[in-house]
């Protein structure tokens, strides 16, 4: 018999501490898939965020760095500049991204910056109990939102993507999802998008993804999903925005 | 050259690979000649966006094994707090320069010393120290670096050096060192290069599960031990007969150093210590003093209300009075004012 699936040798076999239904489980695998696929585990260098995936370095079997909350483009930058042979990503969440690391991730995208950005979008602080994110959408209850997001008080879901796309060092900028099998493949083939365009020294490469949070949605795991698919993207379209 | 340049010249000499830097008054010589001169001899030169951007891309740049730096002053040390508390949390090696000014707040960009115990008392979260260095001289703002980034990397450890205004602006000669950069005999294992032909690396600070953070804050203060231990710096003159004792540092020290050898050349007994390293703050030197002599007297000199004050009362534990001097906000305290101060003691 042929063995046709399997874990990545860039994924380690130990158990998870996210919850059930989260989406930060999907797109270890996923980065961990194409790091193999592309040949580069030898190679990578990732930075993870202050944020539910603090301890992505747990999951992956590769180099790592930890980053402040929010400074993760600078130290890839730092990384990268020092070692350009190396193939640097950071993964970060929309808070991380873009609330307290803005400056960080647009004077990144400006300097265009050879660096990969793989951007959790779930619309809510996750690690620090349901607060609400930059991301948030009008009128959804968080922790700190607890009538609903109030635009004309807290301001409007920051699309950071469209901000970013109008400078000249972005090269490569998509939105995806993983509300299904079909969505998950489009963001597996982002991903790599993103890692080749850093290999052919392309510049900066970011991928948004929309992931559930099921505990913070204050929903279901299959719901969290439905409501990707029925409600965030209608905030959030997908597909490629540059 | 000016101390600021005289720094950035000792940094690229003793091997700096890395600079991020953000222009701030009066350190702006140091960035400038950086972007300049670093390219040249093979670094990397980075103007950041921010100062809290520049001490990340520093954290970056060691953990991908450069010997790197940043440089600024007061309130933009101020902002680079955290990431010095995150490369001592992670045990990276970096060099960050302090040319002080005025403060609080924005302050003014005259010299002052008013950021002792923002360097020695760690500055940013947690329990750590950065190794401190206060050049006195343009020539020693040149020599102390190669020490600087030596520090650094033999201790896995932030090193601070404290400038100030004065020290930063003013033009001397400086004799450039024909001695080789010292290499580290150790291996830096734990770099990130990518995991090619051994198990992955991982650079952090972070310790979730109970027990590891105590388990390795004392493993910090062990080496911190060492230190205090190992690397006490100072200048000293005329303890043995002295009847007063001038202890200044950096730009302080020079004027002191100065109103010491008038005095001296009038007959005073008067002696003088310079702190080199302040922290590890030389306790040492004040303790071997004669505890027999009744007569001697301390007087502590700043370009601040007494911070340094507070290591040498430490230092000197009761054993004999320790007078202070001080001004800050731009005013340095001047010959004159050291010569009533210490009149009024005698």
């Amino acid at each position: 018999m042929k063995k046709i699936y399997s874990r990545p040798a860039s994924l380690r076999d130990i158990s998870t501490h996210y919850c059930a239904g989260c989406g930060h489980g999907i797109v270890h695998r996923l980065i961990a898939e194409v790091v193999d696929e592309l040949g580069i585990r030898e190679r990578i260098i990732a930075v993870a965020p202050v944020g539910c995936a603090v301890i992505a370095y747990d999951y992956w079997d590769f180099d790592c760095s930890e980053a402040a909350h929010g400074r993760a483009l600078a130290v890839a930058t730092g990384i990268k500049r020092v070692r350009p042979e190396n193939i640097v990503f950071t993964y970060q969440g929309d808070g991380d991204l873009a609330a307290i690391g803005t400056n960080e991730t647009i004077h990144a995208a400006n300097r265009g910056e050879n660096l990969t950005v793989i951007f959790i979008n779930n619309a809510v602080y996750g690690m620090t109990g349901g607060q609400m994110a930059p991301t948030t959408l009008a009128g959804q209850k968080t922790a700190t939102t607890p009538k609903g997001r109030d635009v004309l008080r807290e301001g409007w879901p920051l699309k950071i993507s469209e901000m970013l796309a109008g400078l000249p060092g972005v090269k490569y900028l998509e939105r995806t999802a993983l509300y299904s099998p079909q969505e998950v493949i489009k963001t597996k083939r982002a991903i790599t998008q993103a890692f080749k365009n850093q290999m052919d020294n392309v510049g900066f490469s970011l991928v948004e993804i929309l992931s559930p949070c099921p505990t913070y949605w204050y929903m279901a795991p299959r719901e969290a999903l439905d409501w990707i698919r029925d409600v965030l993207v209608k905030e959030f379209p997908l597909g490629k925005i540059k | 050259m000016t101390g600021n340049e005289a720094i950035a010249e000792g940094a690229i000499q003793a091997g700096c690979k890395f600079y991020a830097g953000y222009p701030i008054t009066p350190q702006n010589e140091l960035i400038a000649y950086m972007a300049r001169r670093l390219p040249e001899a093979g670094g990397i030169f980075i103007q950041a966006e921010a100062e809290v951007s520049a001490i990340n891309m520093v954290f970056g740049a060691a953990a991908a094994g450069a010997a790197a730096m940043t440089s600024s002053s007061s309130p933009g040390i101020s902002l680079k707090q955290e990431g010095i508390s995150y490369i001592a949390g992670a045990e990276l090696p970096a060099v960050i320069v302090n040319v002080m000014r005025g403060g609080p707040g924005l302050g003014n960009i005259w010299p002052a010393q008013s950021d002792y115990f923002q360097a020695t008392r760690s500055g940013g979260h947690g329990d750590y120290h950065s190794i401190v260095l206060a050049p006195a001289s343009v020539q020693e703002s040149y020599d102390i670096m190669r020490l600087a980034f030596y520090l650094a990397e033999k201790y896995r450890i932030p090193v601070i050096i404290l400038s100030d205004g004065m020290l930063g602006q003013m033009m001397e000669p400086v004799q450039f060192s024909s001695l080789s950069v010292h290499q580290s005999a150790r291996k830096k294992t734990w770099v990130l290069t990518g995991c090619r032909g051994r198990r992955p690396n991982i650079v952090k600070s972070f310790y979730m599960q109970q027990g590891d953070l105590e388990k390795f804050n004392l493993l910090l203060q062990k080496k911190y031990g060492v230190i205090q231990q190992k690397e006490e710096r100072c200048e000293s003159l005329y303890l043995d007969e002295a009847e007063i004792i001038l202890v200044a540092y950096g730009t302080m020290a020079r004027i002191a150093k100065g109103t010491m050898v008038q005095l001296r050349a009038k007959g005073k007994k008067i002696g003088f210590i310079r702190p080199i390293t302040l922290w590890p703050f030389p306790y040492n030197i004040f303790k071997k003093l004669n505890v027999s002599r009744k007569q001697l007297k301390i007087l502590v000199i700043e370009m601040s209300y007494g911070q340094m004050l507070d290591d040498v009362k430490l230092s000197v534990n009761g054993k004999f009075p320790v007078e202070f001097l001080g001004r800050s906000g731009g005013g340095i305290p001047s010959e004159k004012e050291i010569n009533d101060k210490i009149k009024s003691m005698l």
